[in-house]
């Protein structure tokens, strides 16, 4: 059986309870903060029950969602392709260490002119972000691949086919995950920021929408819950890379 | 089957483009009889590996020749051919961390399609039971075997594609002295039952003269034969040879080209540096 960690629940207690007093007593900076069970009691009566709230959530998933696995449909082809074909890599990898730097939030205003919509200029930022990271991960990744292993594959008879397939590919897996990690952490950072600028839906619109309208709970119930929205795409990118790499327990 | 190997004059010359030409072997000639244990010692850097490798096939010389059995490995000029007849154990090991034991040891067979499925299955299970019980560990993946075992399951995946030639690059170079000397019983072991030709990689002295039937001793860099030397203790070995006064005579007559080797190596090291 797993010990309760008596520490963390001591630590957490002690969070709350402080956050109660200094909301209750209306610390500096606290004047318009509501405490904890005031947020409880707005979540459990008001967003629980509310449509509205869950349509949050999903059209912040569905953004995280599309952003993320185009950045890695289209990002882990290309960073294998700049791994392996050297002409290629001459010719397009200057453009993407060119673009690489520019923060993924730089992207938005052009992004909303280029793009018929505002859905599509959100996906399109949150694509951003875990592409570039996935690009580079994997191209380093082919760049270091273990010369040994091309060596012996040649050796025992493997065709170029299928050292790409068999060798080159299953030693970028570890890569891509540590790709995936990172990208799905940037695609919830850059999907609250664009639904904050530009967007009527979204757990980063719900957030703002508390700020403008002065409402303290909805405030800190959008930022628990995109913090718990993180949380929970981290753990399906988690349960993915395991499942990529059986030999790694 | 094993083969006849001859290295005859090869010399390397790496040429980077923009840098400085490193010569890595300059004249290198000795020939090694089918089914013989041959052991090249030298200091690191003197260019041991470069030759394992034109052997191998993975890399090109810039003068001389290699033949096996005869027929042309190598020469200037010819684009290096690797294959399953002069297969490769390395120095940190190069299982393929994402198969299993078997599936890394039946690649070979099942790539050249010289075995079926079933036949490479069996054959890989009677090979890793004979190396100390692996059978048991064909499922596993190599992460979760210690060195000394993965080092026999590549042993095995060479083995398994029936080499003419087995090409060993300081095997042994990371383990521990008992790990060591139990892996020096194993490889001996092999060799008896299955008759390779074997060029052993090495820089340690010791292991080169217990293991070997000749000792190429090979200068700093650039590369070349030293010392020839034919180890006339008989088989199989055992360690208490390693105490006997032939093996000490064959080390001390040894021991003086490798030491002047090493130093000057050494100094070559410093004056770089500085």
């Amino acid at each position: 059986m797993k010990r309760l960690n008596w520490r963390g629940a001591v630590s957490i207690a002690a969070f709350i309870l402080l956050w109660t007093l200094l909301a209750r007593l209306k610390a500096p900076g606290f004047a318009e903060i509501p405490d904890p069970a005031a947020v409880g009691r707005a979540f459990w009566e008001k967003y629980l029950p509310s449509a509205a709230y869950w349509r949050s959530w999903l059209v912040s998933f569905e953004r995280v969602g599309y952003g993320f696995i185009l950045s890695q449909l289209l990002g882990i082809p290309l960073g294998l392709a700049l791994g392996t074909r050297r002409t290629f890599h001459d010719l397009v990898f200057p453009v993407v260490e060119l673009l690489r730097p520019i923060p993924p939030l730089a992207w938005v205003p052009l992004s909303i002119l280029f793009w018929p919509t505002a859905e599509l200029s959100i996906v399109f930022i949150t694509f951003i972000g875990p592409f570039f990271i996935i690009v580079i991960n994997v191209h380093d990744a082919v760049r270091g691949i273990r010369k040994e292993h091309l060596w012996l594959a040649r050796s025992l008879g493997a065709s170029p086919a299928r050292i790409f397939r068999r060798i080159i590919l299953p030693s970028v897996v570890p890569a891509i995950a540590v790709g995936m990690t990172l990208g799905i952490a940037v695609a919830w950072n850059v999907v609250i920021a664009a639904e904050m600028i530009a967007s009527d839906a979204g757990l980063g619109r719900l957030t703002w929408e508390g700020y403008v309208s002065h409402t303290g709970t909805t405030v800190i119930i959008g930022m628990i819950s995109i913090g718990f929205a993180g949380y929970l795409s981290t753990l399906i990118v988690t349960y993915a890379e395991k499942r990529m790499m059986p030999w790694q327990r | 089957m094993s083969a006849a190997l001859s290295i005859r004059g090869v010399s390397k010359t790496y040429d980077p483009q923009g840098g400085a030409s490193v010569e890595a072997l300059r004249d290198c000639s000795f020939e090694v009889r089918a089914e013989e244990f041959v052991a090249i010692v030298g200091p690191s850097g003197c260019g041991k590996s470069t030759l394992l490798n034109a052997i191998a096939g993975f890399d090109t010389i810039t003068g001389g020749e290699i033949r096996l059995d005869g027929a042309l490995l190598a020469r200037p000029g010819l684009a290096p051919r690797p294959g399953p007849d002069r297969v490769v154990v390395f120095q940190h090991g190069a299982l393929f961390p994402w198969k299993t034991v078997l599936e890394n040891v039946t690649y070979g067979p099942l790539r050249q399609k010289a075995l079926s499925r079933e036949a490479a299955q069996a054959k890989a299970l009677e090979l890793l039971r004979a190396s100390g019980g692996l059978d048991g560990a064909a499922a596993t993946y190599p992460a979760q075997l210690s060195s000394g075992m993965q080092r026999r399951v590549e042993i095995v995946r060479a083995l398994m594609n029936d080499p003419r030639v087995l090409l060993l690059d300081e095997p042994f170079r990371a383990m521990d002295g008992f790990s060591k000397a139990t892996m020096h019983q194993h490889l001996l072991e092999l060799h008896r039952r299955y008759r390779k030709t074997i060029v052993f990689i090495t820089h340690d002295l010791d292991e080169a003269i217990y293991l070997a039937d000749t000792v190429v001793v090979m200068t700093t860099r650039p590369g070349t034969v030293k010392e020839i030397i034919r180890v006339g203790l008989e088989r199989p070995r055992v360690p208490q040879m390693l105490y006997s006064r032939a093996y000490a005579e064959l080390k001390r007559g040894a021991a003086q080209s490798v030491h002047e080797e090493a130093r000057r190596a050494f100094e070559r090291g410093e004056r770089e540096q500085a």
